[in-house]
Formats: structure tokens, C-alpha cells, sequence
């Protein structure tokens, strides 16, 4: 829960200054950091960083009255809903966010080796 | 050691997926960039926010403050208290509303589209590297840059431009920048020059030069004279038959004695499109209800969203004007004032040809000229492609111009010939711009004939009333003068007895005023009867029947209103079908018809001639009569001929039809039998009744000509989902409501000149190029139903007006 958290609210905030791709190392280095397994740290970046895109989509797609996000979802193609390209757009978002905690989660397994195995089965 | 390999394999993995939704792949967007709510295109939907009513706005380079009014259609309202800032403004509100249009068309004139698009462009740029409209755009620019009244006016427009996208962010850039993954560039007065030849490709690029030497070649002058002659039967020129000239004309350079062209080899893989027209008509004050001039005007071009024009008001000291813009450009180009209102159409004179040229070798370094050897310039364009690395490409130019293919190849433009060099008015230095400059500001007919005085290209018939109540037009521009026929057929680019040798002089381009008839009018037919105007402009223009509708309803009209006009711009009447469908109906027996097929023909025989949106007739009527001429003339002109010809005009088919049932021409000479023109139209008819049945189904509504014509707005990169389909809408090619399948009306305007000017107008878009914004297309409705909105013009800066939402202020 934590490990989701921080994700999400340092995305976020990154992502408001920075190209949108810092989400990788972002949540690449939280779960290096926090993720205990890597099911868990892979929940946790998917939804920290694809929560959060929907939520912004959302907030954005309903200030335009999805005019927008209508057009581009025929361009997709997607058959116009632009609820359905909410859930793409979260859907991107999270698998690179997801991807990256695995990543992190596993490179800190791999680098310190079994000694954390033990602790690891305790907490899940 | 596992773990290691799985940690980098999923490292590996984050790192090819973020890599990859940050790159474009093919036509495919980055999708991480593009979908991030953050930075992408979520950005551009514009909110409540987004268009504050009230506001100051710092602007780099202003010199004192400018107010600016918007509408309810969001149309600004500048008021500035100097040129500099005037144009300016303007360059900065355009941008702001159409900043990835403006710049995007200036690629494709420049040949730049490979840069941002990829590889797949590469023919296309070539195409207009070729062309030349870089070197005509930077010659007329010189021009115009050594007026310091325009010098200005472009600076401080592209100064403009340039503080909108300095005040860009990847998060802001405008949508289109963001799908296509590129960045906006700073703007230059050349690019300014680069939109108006764009256009002027648009309206003059195309050429039948080679279509007409290659028929020549193989059927003999006799037969090209009859089948193409230099007037049509049918006509009802722009000039009044019987207008006496007010001018002593200048000589006219010699015939030579004649020339016979190579054949072209090309073969052909689409023909030029003839549907990109106007219509402009202005009504004296006899005619008026008023006692006022009426003038209107609707010129046809491609149906695209954002939509061509911009409309804008703009307002400084000795100048107040309003009306529409080019974005890119400066200045109102159709519109009005106080005192003058003023439109374009499209004249047909012929300002392109094509010289033949003989080489000395295969090296291409010199080409026979005058009796001597020439040098052939080499440039070398430098094409960018996109993740690739550049390209070059060596373009010959000779003194006539530049040869647009040099070797076997794929030619853009089917009729571009080989081996010719091409002259074009194009590449002519003028100074479109002072035009612009003057007719914003004209007070009357004196000066809105200086100010065409030092119009070059493209061609347009500029009509012209004011509230003194002089009514006027004006084919204008920098026409060739020519030798008769001249540029007709390829021209022998050895002998300098074919160059172009001047211009018909300003003051002796054709024109009338005031003419006793009460009315003048264009719809891009001939400017003149040849028997009424000393030169020779071209042997071929657009076809008489909306400039022939016009006038007959022109004429009969009376006390006309601003509504007068607005109908007659919407009028759906199709004057070839009055013409030729009865002498068709007469060729086909009912009685050989299924009961099927005589349903169709007995709804054309009560058809009113009217192409409104739910009507049949012209369904049926448009397919038969069409491939009733290809039945005609196909096998002696088309592509089985193995020769690039074009077909006789519609007026020499309807000439035959009518009058000529035996000619040589009907028989099918590719079938061994003998073919009548009534086995033609009755095979024409069945093909047609067919193709509609296998279309639609059984004869019905369904066969509404709205459905067949089906006219499209499409978004200028022809993005699914950012256009309008298949819109319920009349008229079509050959009508007054030229509304064709992708082209049609791109303004429709009508001003009612008099002491208080009202004008009323639409175009088939919005004011916004976002398609983010509900401005974006919120006028194509009343466009498709034939309404104008009343436009707002404001005498002053504060002057009340309901209509007004916003009002910003724009200071250093």
C-alpha cells in the first residue's frame, strides 16, 4: 500500500515537470526500494502510476465533454467511447509503471540474493 | 544466477516498452507520450478555463495596447493603434487558433512534408521542390520586402506568429504536433509568401498542354479545332457580350509559324480535379430593394477541417476591414469596409505552359536557345526524411522555368510532361501583398483598381461594389501577353519567338463597370468573348452553367435583399441536365426498358432539374449522362488510345449529342459492330440504373442524390474521426451550390453596402483548429442548411454589441 502511495504521489508530481516517461524510473527505483514481492511491487506500479493517469484523464475528458477523447477514440480506433480510452490511456500508464516496480523488485532480489526470501514469505 | 536473468529481462523489458510508446513507429504515435494525461493530447480539450472573457496578456514587441473583441463564434475583433501592432495581433490570434495548419501547408508547399511525415513522402516533396514553389515564394517575397508599408506588415505578422509558439510547451503544443510527434519551428515572412503560392498551385497548377499536343499529334489540327475549339457554343462570359473597350490595345507578339511536339509517353493515373470554382455576383442599386449595391461571393474549394478561412475584423487608423483571412497570411483577402466590399474567383486564363526542350547531350549541361547554346542552372535541394538520412535531388531550370522531371519516373501530376520546362506566372515576382494593404483600406472604385494594379498571381476574378454605388469586375492578375493559341500545345523552347514576351498591360486586364445590365458576376467561365477583348487568354475554362444560372436569375431579379443573394448562392439548379437530359430521354424507348428501369426513367422524365439533397433524378441523371461521355469518347481519347489525351469539353459532348447523331466519334471503335448514339444511351442508362441498384438496392429514397454524392469535410491529414461524413446536403459540380463530393463552398459572404454596411456570412468549420474545441466545426450546420449568420463589424472599440463574450487586452 505504501509502496502504490509514494508511487502514485511522486509520479504525479514528476510528471507535471517532466516527460512523461520518468514514470519508469520512478516507480522502477520505489519498488527497488520498498517492493517486497514482485506481484506485489507490479500491482503497486501498474495502479500507482495507472490510477493516476485515469484519474487526470477523467478530470480532463469531463471538463471537455469527451469532444476530444471521441475524435481520438474513433482515430484508435475504439469506436468513439471516450470512456474507453480512459481505461487505455490508465492502461499504458500502468503496464510501463508495473513493468518497471517488477523490474526494481526483482533487481533487488537478484542483488542481494536469498538473504531477504524468508522475510519476504513472513509478510505476504 | 536465475534471478539475475529474470531482473534484467524485465528490466529489458520496461526499458523496450517506454522506448517504444515514446517513439512514433510508422504511422503508429508514440503512445506513452501521446496518451499521457500530463503532457499528451488530453491537454488540448479545451475547458471553461481555457477562453477567459476578460484579460490582459503581455506580448513581447508590442508598442502600445491593443484591444481585441471575440464573438459568439469566437471571430476576434482587433483594434490597434498602428500597422506594426494591427498585423501583429493578427499573427498571434491566427496562430493561437491555427497554428499546426498554417505551418503544415507551408511544408507541403516547401517540400517539406518527408521532414516530419517519413519516407513515404519523399514523391510528394519532390513533386513541389520541382514545381518551384520555393523559388517563385522567395522571389515575390524580395518584392515585397523592399515596400516598407508590406516590409512591415510581414515582420511584425511573423513576429506574431513567433510570440504564440515561443509561449508553447510540449504540454501545450497543439494537437496535431503532439499525434505526429514534431515540434513547431519559428515562422519567417517566407513562409507568408510560401501559403499564397500554395494557393496559387492550387487554383493555376494544373495544365492540358500535353493532353492537347499529344491529340494534335495523332488526329491532325483539323479535328482538335473541331473537338477543342477556342470558344464554346454555350458561354456567358464574365465581360457583358458587347462590352466596348475603353483602351487602345498594344500590339501582340507574332505567330511563328508552328510547331510539332514530341509525343509524351506518360500514362495517366488521375485526372486534375476542374471542381475547385466560385461564384461572385454583385447587384447595382436599381436592382436593390435598398438602392444600394449587394454584392456575394462563395468561393469552392476543398472541403477541410481546420477550415481554410479565418474570420477576423481588423482595425487601425485608416483602417477598419472585416471579412476573412488565409491563415498564414496577413491582410483580409475576402471582405469588406465602411465603404467597399470585395471577392475572388478563380479566372481560367492560361498562366502555365510547357517549353520542349533539346539538350546538347545527355549530360543536360546546356540546352538550344536563340541560336546558341545555354547553361542549365543545377539546384540542389536537400530533402530531410524522417529517421532517415537526407536526401538530394539536382532540379535543371532553364530560363523558361524549371523542368519538373528530368528522367523516366513516376510523375506526381500525370500531365506533368518530360523533358519540358515549365512556365509559370507562379514563379513571377509581384507584390500580392500591397493588393491586400490597399483593398482593406479602399474607400472606391479608384482605389480598388490601383490596388489590383500590382496583383500577380494567382488569376482571380476581384468583384467590387461600394456605397457610392459603382459595381465592377476585374479579371486580374499577371496575364501572358500571348500570340492566339499560344501555350495551347507545348511550345518550342529553342525559339525565342515562343517565350513569353510581357504582360497584357494592368489597365487593359479585362473589366466592365457599371455595365447597363445592372449586375456583374463570375463563376470562373471565360473572362471575355475573344470577339470583345483584344488578347488571347486561353482556349478552355470552367464550364458556363453556374455563371449562366447566375445571370439568368441576376437578371430577372429585383428590390433584391440580402436573402436574394443568400438563395441564389444555395440555388440547385442544373442547367445541363435542363439542357441534355430531355434530348436523352428521347434516345432510350421506355418500351425496351424492365419495369424496374423504367421507374428511374420515368422519375427523370418528371424531374425538375433541381440536385436538393432527397431528389433521385440527379442520381441517375449524373451517372448515365457521365458514362454516356466516356462511352463516346473513351475509346479515341482515354487510356486504351495508349496516348495521355483529355476528352473534349462538356459543351463540344453536348454539342454532338445534340446535334451531331451521326459523328465519327459515337462508334465504338474497339468493338467490330457499329454503335448508334441510341445504343450508347440506352447502355449508359442500364449502366447506370444498374450500378445504382447493386449500390443502394431496388429504385427508392435511397437513391437520394445526398447518399450517391455523399460530400465529405475531412480533417487536412485525413484523420478518422476529425472530419464530417457524408453531410445531407444538395447541389454539386456545375451548380451554383457547387457543393461537390470533397469540394464545395469554403465561404459563403453577402454584403449589403449603404450607410450602415451589414454583411452575413459562414464557413463550413469553425474559427478554432483544435479539434479539442467546440469552435472547431460549430458552423457547419448553418452552412449545410444554406443560413448565414449576420457577421459582427464594430465601428469602434467599445461599441456595445450583444454578441460580443469577450474582450482581452493585449499590452508590452
Amino acid at each position: 500500500m505504501l509502496l502504490f502511495l509514494l508511487i502514485l504521489i511522486v509520479a504525479a508530481i514528476a510528471q507535471s515537470f517532466l516527460p512523461w516517461w520518468i514514470v519508469a524510473p520512478i516507480s522502477l527505483l520505489l519498488a527497488a526500494g520498498l517492493g517486497r514481492t514482485g506481484g506485489r511491487s507490479f500491482l503497486a506500479g501498474f495502479a500507482g502510476v495507472g490510477l493516476g493517469w485515469a484519474a487526470v484523464a477523467t478530470w480532463l475528458n469531463v471538463q471537455n465533454d469527451g469532444l476530444l477523447a471521441h475524435r481520438v477514440a474513433q482515430l484508435l480506433p475504439l469506436g468513439g467511447s471516450s470512456w474507453a480510452l480512459v481505461l487505455v490511456t490508465a492502461t499504458v500508464g500502468g503496464l510501463v509503471g508495473g513493468m518497471a516496480a517488477l523490474a526494481g523488485c526483482w533487481l533487488r532480489h537478484a542483488a542481494l540474493g536469498n538473504r531477504n526470501r524468508v522475510g519476504e514469505s513472513a509478510t505476504v | 544466477m536465475i534471478r539475475w536473468l529474470k531482473a534484467l529481462l524485465a528490466l529489458l523489458v520496461t526499458v523496450a516498452l517506454t522506448w517504444a510508446l515514446n517513439t512514433r513507429l510508422g504511422a503508429v504515435p508514440p503512445f506513452g507520450k501521446f496518451l499521457s494525461p500530463f503532457r499528451g493530447f488530453w491537454r488540448n480539450g479545451e475547458t471553461a478555463n481555457d477562453f477567459p472573457a476578460q484579460q490582459n496578456l503581455a506580448l513581447p514587441g508590442l508598442q502600445q495596447p491593443v484591444q481585441v473583441r471575440f464573438d459568439d463564434q469566437r471571430v476576434p475583433h482587433i483594434f490597434a493603434q498602428n500597422d506594426h501592432d494591427l498585423y501583429y495581433t493578427q499573427g498571434y490570434l491566427t496562430a493561437r487558433d491555427r497554428l499546426w495548419q498554417m505551418d503544415f501547408i507551408t511544408h507541403v508547399a516547401a517540400g517539406r512534408l518527408a521532414e516530419i511525415i517519413g519516407k513515404e513522402r519523399l514523391e510528394t516533396d519532390r513533386f513541389f521542390r520541382r514545381m518551384g514553389l520555393t523559388y517563385g515564394a522567395r522571389k515575390s517575397l524580395d518584392k515585397a520586402m523592399a515596400d516598407p508599408t508590406v516590409r512591415t506588415v510581414l515582420t511584425s505578422y511573423s513576429d506574431g506568429i513567433n510570440a504564440y509558439i515561443n509561449s508553447l510547451t510540449p504540454s501545450t503544443y497543439p494537437f496535431e504536433y503532439k499525434l505526429l510527434d514534431y515540434a513547431p519551428e519559428p515562422w519567417e515572412p517566407l513562409k507568408c509568401a510560401l501559403i499564397l503560392k500554395y494557393m496559387a498551385f492550387d487554383l493555376t497548377g494544373r495544365s492540358d498542354d500535353l493532353r492537347l499536343s499529344n491529340a494534335l499529334g495523332k488526329y491532325g489540327p483539323e479535328v482538335v479545332r473541331d473537338l477543342f475549339p477556342d470558344y464554346p457554343m454555350r458561354e456567358d462570359p464574365v465581360i457583358p457580350e458587347g462590352t466596348p473597350l475603353d483602351f487602345k490595345p498594344v500590339p501582340v507578339p507574332a505567330a511563328p509559324a508552328g510547331f510539332e511536339a514530341d509525343y509524351s509517353p506518360l500514362v495517366p493515373q488521375n485526372q486534375p480535379d476542374p471542381e475547385l470554382g466560385s461564384n461572385n455576383f454583385a447587384v447595382s442599386g436599381t436592382k436593390s430593394a435598398t438602392g444600394y449595391p449587394l454584392l456575394a461571393n462563395d468561393p469552392h474549394l476543398q472541403l477541410n477541417l481546420p477550415s481554410i478561412w479565418y474570420q477576423t475584423q481588423l482595425a487601425a487608423p485608416g483602417v477598419n476591414v472585416c471579412g476573412v483571412a488565409i491563415p498564414g497570411a496577413p491582410f483580409i483577402i475576402i471582405g469588406f469596409n465602411e465603404q467597399v466590399a470585395w471577392g475572388v474567383t478563380n479566372t481560367y486564363a492560361d498562366v502555365l505552359d510547357w517549353y520542349q526542350l533539346k539538350f546538347k547531350d545527355n549530360t543536360r549541361r546546356e540546352y538550344w536557345h536563340d541560336g546558341r547554346w545555354k547553361p542549365v542552372r543545377r539546384v540542389v535541394e536537400r530533402i530531410k526524411v524522417r529517421g532517415l538520412p537526407d536526401r538530394l535531388d539536382t532540379v535543371l531550370y532553364t530560363h523558361h522555368g524549371p523542368i519538373v522531371y528530368d528522367h523516366n519516373e513516376k510523375p506526381f501530376l500525370p500531365q506533368t510532361p518530360i523533358l519540358h520546362a515549365m512556365r509559370w506566372t507562379n514563379h513571377d515576382a509581384a507584390n500580392e501583398y500591397l493588393t491586400f494593404y490597399r483593398l482593406n483600406r479602399a474607400r472606391n472604385y479608384q482605389d480598388y483598381t490601383a490596388a489590383l494594379a500590382t496583383y500577380g498571381a494567382p488569376a482571380q476574378n476581384f468583384i467590387f461594389a461600394d456605397s457610392q454605388k459603382d459595381i465592377a469586375i476585374w479579371p486580374n492578375g499577371l496575364l501572358p501577353l500571348k500570340w492566339k493559341e499560344q501555350g495551347k500545345f507545348i511550345l518550342d523552347g529553342t525559339n525565342p519567338a515562343y517565350d513569353w514576351q510581357g504582360w497584357i498591360p494592368a489597365a487593359q486586364n479585362p473589366h466592365v463597370k457599371n455595365p447597363p445590365r445592372g449586375f456583374v458576376s463570375s463563376a470562373n467561365q471565360f473572362s471575355a468573348n475573344p470577339k470583345d477583348y483584344p488578347y488571347y487568354l486561353n482556349w478552355n475554362y470552367g464550364d458556363y452553367e453556374r455563371g449562366h444560372r447566375i445571370n439568368e436569375r441576376l437578371a430577372r431579379m429585383n428590390h433584391a435583399t440580402p436573402d436574394s443573394l443568400r438563395v441564389l448562392q444555395n440555388d440547385n439548379l442544373g442547367l445541363n441536365a435542363r439542357l441534355i437530359l430531355p434530348r436523352l430521354l428521347g434516345l432510350v424507348q421506355p418500351t425496351q426498358l424492365s419495369a424496374a428501369q423504367q421507374q428511374a426513367y420515368n422519375t427523370l422524365q418528371s424531374w425538375n432539374f433541381y440536385y436538393d439533397a432527397h431528389a433521385t433524378g440527379p442520381t441517375i441523371f449524373e451517372l448515365w449522362y457521365n458514362n454516356l461521355a466516356k462511352r463516346i469518347w473513351d475509346d479515341d481519347f482515354g487510356k486504351a488510345t495508349g496516348l495521355e489525351m483529355r476528352y473534349p469539353t462538356r459543351d463540344r459532348t453536348n454539342t454532338l449529342l445534340l446535334q451531331e447523331p451521326n459523328s465519327q466519334w459515337i462508334d465504338d471503335s474497339r468493338t467490330p459492330a457499329k454503335e448508334t448514339l441510341a445504343d450508347l444511351a440506352r447502355q449508359s442508362f442500364l449502366f447506370a440504373t444498374d450500378s445504382l441498384t447493386r449500390k443502394f438496392g431496388p429504385f427508392g429514397p435511397k437513391w437520394a442524390w445526398a447518399n450517391q454524392k455523399s460530400t465529405d469535410i475531412l480533417h487536412l491529414a485525413q484523420l478518422p474521426g476529425f472530419g464530417h461524413m457524408d453531410l445531407d446536403v444538395g447541389g454539386g459540380a456545375g451548380i451554383v451550390n457547387a457543393t461537390s463530393e470533397r469540394n464545395g463552398p469554403s465561404w459563403r459572404m453577402v454584403v449589403a453596402l449603404g450607410p450602415q454596411v451589414q454583411a452575413y456570412g459562414v464557413f463550413p468549420g469553425g474559427e478554432s483548429g483544435n479539434p479539442g474545441s467546440p469552435f472547431y466545426d460549430d458552423m457547419i450546420e448553418t452552412w449545410r442548411t444554406g443560413q448565414l449568420h449576420p457577421l459582427v463589424f464594430l465601428r469602434t472599440a467599445d461599441e456595445k454589441n450583444p454578441r460580443v463574450k469577450a474582450a482581452w487586452v493585449l499590452t508590452h
